[in-house]
């Protein structure tokens, strides 16, 4: 099969197209660049004949180049004839005659900026308006949690036992390894630096305060969401694909109470526990660090950190861990109903309940900061 | 249409799971611009023979010719060039879910052909219009198109390339009776005019009176008959008349 061409001749004021070749895919970004130049430079001619007799195959890429060559031509107000079309062509180029007709809206006419600030405008009231379905999920949650107080045996106890034990019990070897570390790093740091100015002693108060107001919850929230989190979004995400929380409602069954309530009850009992036992491998931690590397003795450790720490201290810490626990279940849940048909969407979904979760995590604790320190704690 | 060149011959054919045979010496001809319906029982082996013809699944014996090139002995590159020549339509559709109708349509143009962007998005409009759809689904995910659409997309793909084959893997199951009605006026319209040779795995006794111009029947691990719906219907094979003169096929009869 030779190579696609177009050879134009003038004959006064008549242009005589011919089209050789095979017109096929194959060809087509050598074709698209022929026919623009042709469209060029016979751009004045009033009469046109594309005469395709010589054509030796002809697909829809080369039926549609004639078709744009022939638009091309008639946009300038002269009537191109096409002769010699084969009759086993016919059909393809008639058919090609009513294609692309209705005009395209492109969005190279708006302005960037405009577009750039569009996109920011909805990117911050997306953000006001994801608090909604977690307002609503809360109050559903609410009337579930009440409906189970009442008639206790509404309260899935298998489910959150189950659920309790994957996002509790499961999670303690890797929330005890970390916290370790962090208290450890804690406490090294603090020896570093605090030994300048022959403060040393002064580490303790440092780890043990920050370790048990702050750091432990935190760090088991950001753990406890990645891990447990995401996989309630995951989970309840491929629920609502597979249609079975839809199958739930058909038979009059409410999907909070089955499938959300299990799930948070078991964080909120979870969390505070991790944060517990967080924070004390994080104390075990720092004070391994100051023996070891610190040469502080465990007993001066531990006398010290007697006097730096209070119940109140504490206290904090646990009094946030289950706030904590429910803000993370309610958008890993949220978020996990809002997943819809597709792979990306649960994948989308699942990284959004992540990020947001660790995000209202960090907020919520600002929020808390401002409250124990209004209170006096 | 029928011209006697043969587009895909198959040859002796064997291939297996396991302990499991399941086609077994298999021969069958498809011939040039001819719609091909390939029909037999639930787990017949019908896909299995479609999966093995456009090298998904491996065969232990026999031979596959596809223009005349026989598919074993060929390079990567020469099985690639074929490849080209060869649209599938998948049972679901296998549209990609991340990308759009439009993107859908045109990835197999931007792997294989270095167009203009212009010219890309013309050819896929165009693809897309060629199988009944409005210019709004462009910009439309899979997961927000009905099913009856996403087959269309996704025959619009399979058709990206101008193939000369076409491979249809239950065009019309989970479609309506209109739906598959207009998907069978689709798929000859669209023979016709582009002189496509198509390979139509289905169970749809509509389809099967509507479109094809000859049926194989696989059974047992081998083709047992091959011809056009008169052959079929007048056949004494037990199978054969269960299946066509059964108490579904004598609804369609006309």
């Amino acid at each position: 099969m030779s190579a696609a061409a177009l050879t134009g001749t003038v004959q006064g004021e008549r242009v005589a197209l011919a089209a050789t070749g095979a017109w096929t895919a194959t060809g087509a970004a050598e074709l698209e660049k022929i026919i623009d130049q042709t469209a060029r430079r016979y751009e004045h001619a009033r009469s046109i004949d594309i005469d395709l007799t010589q054509l030796e195959r002809l697909d829809t890429f080369g039926a549609w180049l004639i078709e744009r060559l022939d638009r091309a031509f008639a946009a300038h107000g002269s009537s191109p004839r096409i002769v010699g079309l084969s009759d086993a062509d016919r059909g393809l180029m008639e058919g090609v005659r009513l294609l692309n007709r209705t005009p395209q809206k492109d969005g190279s006419g708006e302005n960037r900026i405009l577009v750039a600030f569009d996109g920011v405008g909805r990117a911050v009231a997306e953000i006001g308006w994801s608090l909604i379905p977690l307002a609503h999920l809360l109050g559903a949650l609410t009337t579930a949690a009440l409906g189970a107080i009442v008639h206790p045996a509404r309260l899935r106890l298998t489910s959150m036992v189950h659920h309790l034990e994957h996002v509790g019990w499961r999670a303690v070897p890797i929330i005890l390894l970390s916290t370790f570390l962090i208290g450890a790093i804690l406490a090294q740091q603090g020896i570093f630096h605090f030994r300048t100015f022959g403060a040393d002693v002064y580490v303790v108060d440092m780890v043990g305060i920050l370790v048990l107001r702050e750091v432990g919850v935190l760090i088991v929230c950001v753990m406890v969401a990645g891990r447990s989190g995401s996989a309630y979004t995951a989970e309840l995400g491929a629920m609502k694909m597979r249609e079975e929380i839809d199958a739930l409602r058909t038979m009059g069954i409410d999907p909070v109470e089955v499938l959300v309530l299990p799930r948070i009850v078991a964080l909120v009992l979870a969390v505070p526990m991790l944060t517990f036992l967080g924070a004390m491998a994080a104390l075990y931690g720092a004070g391994l660090v100051c023996w070891l590397y610190g040469g502080m003795a465990p007993d001066v450790f531990f006398a010290r950190l007697r006097e730096a720490i209070s119940v109140p201290t504490f206290a904090v810490g646990m009094i946030k861990a289950p706030f904590m626990a429910l803000v993370i279940g309610l958008v890993a849940c949220v978020e996990g109903f809002e997943v819809e048909g597709s792979a990306a969407s649960l994948g989308l979904k699942t990284t959004s309940s992540v990020v947001k979760s660790i995000f209202l995590v960090i907020v919520l604790d600002g929020f808390f900061a401002m409250f124990f320190a209004a209170v006096g704690m | 249409m029928t011209s006697n060149a043969t587009v895909i011959s198959v040859r002796d054919l064997v291939v297996g799971f396991g302990d499991v045979t399941v086609l077994d010496h298999a021969n069958l001809d498809v011939f040039e611009g001819e719609i091909l319906g390939f029909v037999g029982g639930s787990g017949a082996g019908k896909s299995v023979l479609m999966r093995t013809i456009i090298g998904l699944l491996p065969k232990r014996n026999g031979t596959i010719e596809v223009f005349g090139a026989d598919l074993a002995a060929l390079t990567d590159r020469e099985r690639r060039s074929i490849e080209q020549r060869w649209g599938v339509l998948f049972q679901q559709g296998a549209l990609f879910s991340s990308l759009t109708a439009l993107q859908n349509v045109q990835f197999p143009i931007r792997e294989y052909l270095d167009l203009s962007p212009r010219l890309r998005d013309e050819i896929a409009l165009a693809k897309l219009e060629m199988v009944g759809l409005s210019a709004d689904v462009r910009g439309k995910y899979p997961a927000e198109l009905s099913g009856g659409m996403v087959k269309r997309v996704a025959l619009a793909r399979a058709l990206a390339l101008d193939p000369d084959i076409v491979f249809l893997d239950e065009p019309t199951s989970g479609l309506d009776p209109i739906g598959a009605a207009e998907f069978d006026d689709l798929i000859r319209t669209l023979q016709r005019t582009l002189g496509l040779s198509v390979f139509m795995v289905t169970h749809d006794l509509d389809s099967l009176h509507a479109v094809c111009d000859r049926i194989a029947v696989l059974s047992e691990g081998r083709v047992i008959a091959a011809g056009p719906i008169e052959t079929m219907l007048a056949s004494e094979h037990p199978w054969l008349k269960s299946y066509f003169r059964g108490k579904r096929g004598r609804g369609v009869r006309h």
